[in-house]
């Protein structure tokens, strides 16, 4: 009977322990910590590289909005200028805020287009994963922030995005980046620099709502991501990205 | 910000550095920590009797880098103010969140190896001095007198267990300091496997070389004729784990040029580009085939002692300047080309401010002046007082 309650405990003693060691990794996965916190990906957010004409004024709306510091962008619009040679020229001077003079090519071009770029909101995002202090995290809506009351302004994940979507603030001196506009959408705005678009190209809204501008397209388009081969899974998506985009 | 010169294309939030010289400081400083740990439990643990005459100075130098280990983050931080958030809210998945915890354990484990290391000695000043200096060191030797032969020998072995715990946990030190940078997928010049393997090898030869010149430094400062089978064991080590650390280095960026992905031409372009100075020229010729050669001739040929000391010395210093030329380039050189693959920008660090030349200069004279007066406390190199002599 003593054998059989001590195998008994010993098992039990394995198990909890092999469980405990089964959740800690598990917790550590990238990407867990939506399952751990419920996090629905309610939103997205849709760029139509098509119908973008490299205003700027989308810019100029979230730097507006979200008082970023000059030199500094939230969002910013890439010009993408590829010569019949192959030559690929790509700029965004002051992220593309003023627009774009019109572009001195050493040959005929072949194709030329504009890329807004803003923050992908990842479903697995590098930069989350590597906050040593949970200082950037994700909403239970899904929304990537950063608290800059926590935030002890390492840089390590300005480092870890791959898409040069954050910097550090020199006035807080801690992590900033797009949010998606998250205190207007509480409210039932859309984001600054949707609003001002003026030719649709981007758009934003939930997932889950057939009224929503994004709903139709994401169930009727083929949508491309930035650099898919990170894993992070962005929920800022593209219509006609190029294979020279990154 | 304006006078940053870039050429090609960057994404707009890129053209600032934002890993400063202090961030190279950081793992520079602590390889040393890793790099002088080793030494003093390779004759603490593995028994290579003719390390003696460093394994107390190595152990000493390991603790007073270590002091200052944190220091460059300090200055680096945007809120140093909330540098223990680390430690109180840490988020485990990220790499960075286990610092406060790894730092901080070694720091006890060195402590304490020091502490009972230096015993014998602690006691015996206490008992020689009076006042003010007697309370000292009764205090360091908390309370307690015991140096009987049985009390030592607990000591030994006590000694011997946290100098064993001790080498995992500097391989766990620097490993994870490579890793720091290993483990970004973002970024495809420190995104490698070998990244961690790297950082360890290039501290233990780091820790190695720093220690050989220091003891140099100290034995000519005193007169004391230096330890030629100390010093020649050391060069051996020292060559032995330089050839590792070199092949590791170069297979890297070997391999990055034969898989040639994507990535690679802006590598090339930022290794020829920007850091011809600081990689090709001086970690890889310079810094590296010199003391790679010479420190084979200084292991294996035969020839008179100060001839040997002279290229050990000289190799040692030429080693210390590799590893600090190759914590530049993996921490600046990351941040210099654009992770669209399509710019590069570039970094000049300031003399003064937060983050210049001078505040790093003296945080890495720091751990040396702390060596200098640890001397004057307890002696480092008077081998009659201490454990080692009597163990």
């Amino acid at each position: 009977m003593n054998n059989d309650r001590r195998e008994f405990l010993k098992q039990t003693g394995w198990t909890v322990l092999g469980g405990s060691v089964y959740i800690t990794l598990f917790s550590l996965l990238p990407g867990s910590s939506r399952a751990a916190t419920a996090t629905q990906h309610l939103y997205a957010f849709i760029v139509d590289t098509e119908k973008c004409i490299g205003c700027g004024k989308c810019v100029d709306a979230c730097k507006r909005e979200n008082s970023v510091p000059e030199d500094f962008y939230r969002t910013w619009i890439e010009r993408y200028t590829i010569l019949e040679d192959g030559t690929v020229t790509v700029d965004s001077p002051k992220g593309g805020s003023a627009g774009f003079n019109p572009v001195k090519t050493a040959g005929p071009v072949e194709k030329s287009f504009f890329v807004p770029k803003l923050c992908n909101h990842c479903r697995n995002p590098n930069c989350v994963q590597v906050c040593p202090v949970g200082a950037t995290y994700v909403t239970k809506e899904g929304f990537v922030l950063v608290d800059e009351k926590h935030c002890v302004g390492c840089s390590y994940c300005v480092m870890a995005c791959p898409y040069g979507a954050r910097f550090v603030n020199p006035h807080t001196h801690t992590a900033d980046k797009c949010t998606w506009c998250y205190h207007r959408i509480m409210q039932g705005h859309t984001t600054a620099c949707v609003s001002v678009c003026p030719t649709r190209a981007r758009l934003f809204g939930r997932v889950d709502d057939p009224q929503s501008s994004v709903y139709t397209i994401l169930k009727k388009n083929r949508l491309q991501v930035l650099k898919p081969e990170t894993g992070n899974e962005p929920l800022t998506m593209y219509i006609g990205l190029d294979k020279e985009v990154r | 910000m304006h006078d940053i010169i870039t050429s090609g294309f960057l994404f707009p939030n890129e053209i600032e550095v934002h890993w400063s010289v202090m961030i190279v400081l950081y793992p520079y400083i602590t390889g040393l920590v890793a790099g002088a740990f080793i030494v003093s439990s390779l004759y603490h643990v593995f028994g290579k009797k003719e390390l003696e005459p460093i394994a107390k100075f190595s152990l000493v130098g390991a603790f007073c880098f270590l002091l200052f280990a944190c220091t460059p983050l300090l200055f680096h931080l945007g809120h140093p103010e909330r540098a223990f958030n680390i430690m109180f809210t840490p988020k485990f998945t990220s790499a960075m969140s286990g610092f406060g915890y790894i730092y901080s354990f070694y720091l006890v484990l060195v402590l304490l190896e020091i502490w009972f290391v230096f015993r014998p000695a602690i006691v015996q000043r206490a008992l020689e001095s009076c006042g003010i200096k007697k309370a000292f060191y009764w205090v360091l030797a908390l309370g307690s007198s015991d140096v009987s032969d049985e009390a030592l020998a607990i000591d030994h072995k006590i000694i011997s267990v946290l100098a064993a715990v001790g080498i995992p946990a500097a391989c766990v030190l620097h490993g994870y300091v490579g890793f720091l940078f290993g483990s970004l997928k973002s970024n495809p010049w420190w995104s490698t496997p070998l990244m961690p393997v790297i950082f360890l090898l290039s501290a233990i030869v780091s820790g190695i070389a720093v220690l050989i010149v220091c003891y140099w430094v100290v034995m000519v400062v005193q007169k004391k004729p230096v330890d030629t089978a100390c010093l020649h064991s050391l060069y051996k080590y020292l060559w032995g784990f330089f050839i590792l650390d070199l092949t590791l280095e170069v297979l890297e960026v070997l391999t990055m040029f034969y898989e040639a992905h994507e990535e690679w031409h802006i590598i090339a372009r930022m290794l020829t580009q920007k850091l011809g100075f600081s990689y090709i020229f001086l970690q890889m010729a310079v810094c590296s085939v010199i003391p790679l050669v010479l420190l084979g001739f200084v292991s294996l040929k035969k020839m008179s002692e100060i001839t040997r000391n002279k290229l050990g010395l000289i190799c040692s210093v030429l080693i210390l300047i590799q590893v600090l030329a190759m914590r530049w380039n993996v921490v600046i050189g990351g941040q210099l080309f654009s992770k669209s693959l399509r710019g590069l920008t570039s970094y000049s660090p300031t003399f003064l401010g937060r983050e210049g030349l001078l505040i790093a200069l003296i945080l890495f004279a720091l751990p040396f002046v702390t060596m200098y007066i640890f001397n004057l406390i307890l002696p480092v190199f008077d081998k009659q007082e201490t454990q080692e002599s009597e163990s």
